[in-house]
């Protein structure tokens, strides 16, 4: 029963199933329209919720129709409905409408990672003189260990200006394209990224060295100096331990 | 199956918790002496909104309501989502949880919306599985609330009163009596709302709930009412309240606000009326 009920939800196309009626044994036709429009709206609704700069980009009528057309294709998989829309920006990558912009997708990305950070797991922050205390001849070797709200989004466009400026924030000046995110408490603040910034934040992410870190964004700026990253790492609460080598 | 009442909920006036009222609740709570709150947006690892979850729970009951766990489903529960749902209420210990006699998951699908089962033996032994499981996942007692339909089953057997009635006896669990749900169904399905409430089993029912609705038409020109939780509690449904609590006496009491949620003193004055109703209400 629910296998022909799900499919005639999900597509307005599709019969209302036999077996559904009126009070009168009539077939429910309109009634059953009601739980059609009733899952997507609420769908589009916390679509709304999640990419708030997307609508702004696009329009609100615009992102309903898109969000409707989203939730049909791609029904959420999890009743967290906190993390739905992970697929939008691949999505919008494809979605022929929305081709002549083409930064949407990192936008969504950017905005998913920001609701990743929120909800993230609470951690407490190691003290700046904790980093300060380590040797400078230990410190390659030293692991330095993220905050689980740490997001670093590599994008091709420059997503934290087109950000900001739906945020009441203008900075004209912020062109780069790589963002880092920290919550010093409960709010994510994105920030932009030098070059070789992210490359040395991601492998700080997957456990290596800091050695190995400074290298990574080395390959990608060779003027990278790691200090101006520390820094806004401590000032986010972004590093929570720093252990010597294993 | 467990010997504990439903749940230890004051007889008072709750409302649906909502971010934007934290500051007045934790102030200037009024006549709530209770929150609810949907399990599912506190299942995130961290961050603000369990924050603020630990920080009412330390003033208030709370009630833990889901509404993704599928329990009318034809498929099996999802075990992930229950052992989040056995986490929640083990960090917290809430004063009581409920779910719907609904479904929302299909083929790994969560369709979000509370979807209608045909009333038959065979549901209702599924029904009574998966309360069975649920119940043995978090140790206690759940209410099951009786659902808003826009639509009738041809293959049911047997009204949903009945069915209700029956889960209990088998499962041992308490009823969350929706007067709101009530009306809209009963305006839906061309019944009698006062009947449905006096063949309710009110000695089960462990919390009422209140709310809003919207009202259309179907394609014969018949009225249908859309739950909607977006409104002011109707008066008709006001009146049935008072009619419910004759039967149920003092009864934990909340208002559901879902969309266009209000300023906190349009919601506490709703809280107030139910809470006014509450003190005429005779053991």
């Amino acid at each position: 029963m629910s296998h022909a009920f799900t499919l005639a939800l999900l597509d307005p196309k599709r019969p209302v199933p036999p077996g559904l009626t009126d009070p009168q044994g009539r077939p429910a036709g309109k009634r059953f329209d009601i739980y059609r429009n009733n899952i997507i709206s609420s769908l589009v609704r916390a679509l709304e919720t999640g990419f708030p700069v997307v609508r702004a980009l696009v329009g609100e009528e615009f992102f309903a129709a898109m969000a409707a057309e989203f939730a049909r294709a791609h029904p959420p998989r999890s009743p967290r409905l906190m993390f739905y829309g992970a697929q939008l920006p691949g999505f919008l990558e494809r979605f022929p409408p929305v081709q002549g912009l083409p930064y949407l997708p990192d936008v969504a990305r950017l905005e998913l990672a920001l609701r990743e950070s929120y909800h993230a797991a609470d951690t407490e922050p190691i003290r700046p003189e904790a980093l300060a205390a380590i040797p400078a001849q230990n410190l390659p070797t030293a692991i330095l260990r993220l905050a689980p709200s740490v997001r670093v989004l590599r994008a091709g466009w420059p997503v934290l200006r087109i950000w900001k400026a739906h945020q009441d924030q203008t900075d004209i000046s912020d062109a780069t394209h790589d963002v880092l995110i920290c919550r010093p408490l409960f709010d994510p603040v994105p920030q932009a990224l030098p070059p070789g910034g992210a490359a040395f934040v991601a492998t700080l992410l997957e456990g290596a060295p800091l050695g190995a870190a400074v290298l990574a964004g080395e390959a990608e700026a060779p003027r990278f100096t790691p200090a101006p990253v520390l820094s806004r790492l401590l000032a986010g609460h972004a590093l929570i331990s720093v252990e010597p080598a294993p | 199956m467990f010997d504990q009442p439903f749940n230890s909920l004051p007889a008072r006036a709750g409302v649906g918790f909502k971010p934007q009222h934290f500051n007045s609740l934790m102030e200037t709570p009024g006549p709530v002496g209770w929150l609810e709150i949907h399990a599912e947006n506190y299942m995130g690892d961290g961050g603000r909104p369990l924050a603020q979850l630990r920080a009412l729970a330390e003033r208030f009951p709370i009630s833990v309501h889901g509404v993704g766990l599928s329990i009318g489903g034809d498929g099996p529960l999802d075990k992930d989502h229950l052992a989040r749902l056995a986490h929640l209420v083990d960090w917290l210990r809430p004063a009581g949880f409920s779910e719907h006699l609904a479904w929302s998951t299909h083929d790994s699908h969560f369709l979000n919306d509370l979807l209608p089962l045909p009333y038959t033996h065979a549901t209702l032994a599924r029904v009574a599985s998966h309360i069975d499981e649920v119940q043995e996942t978090l140790g206690r007692t759940m209410l099951l609330e009786n659902p808003s339909t826009y639509l009738r089953f041809a293959e049911s057997e047997m009204p949903e009163t009945e069915f209700l009635a029956e889960i209990s006896r088998r499962t041992g669990c308490g009823l969350l009596l929706d007067v709101n749900n009530v009306f809209v169904s009963a305006t839906n399905q061309q019944i009698d709302p006062r009947t449905y409430i006096d063949t309710f089993p009110v000695d089960v029912v462990g919390e009422i709930h209140l709310g809003g609705h919207d009202a259309d038409q179907d394609e014969h020109g018949a009225p249908v009412l859309i739950d909607s939780h977006g409104t002011p509690v109707a008066d008709p449904v006001w009146a049935l309240y008072t009619h419910a609590l004759t039967r149920t006496g003092p009864c934990p009491t909340l208002i559901e606000w879902d969309t266009d949620i209000p300023d906190w003193p349009v919601l506490s004055a709703e809280a107030a009326r139910a809470a006014a109703r509450l003190q005429q209400a005779t053991p």
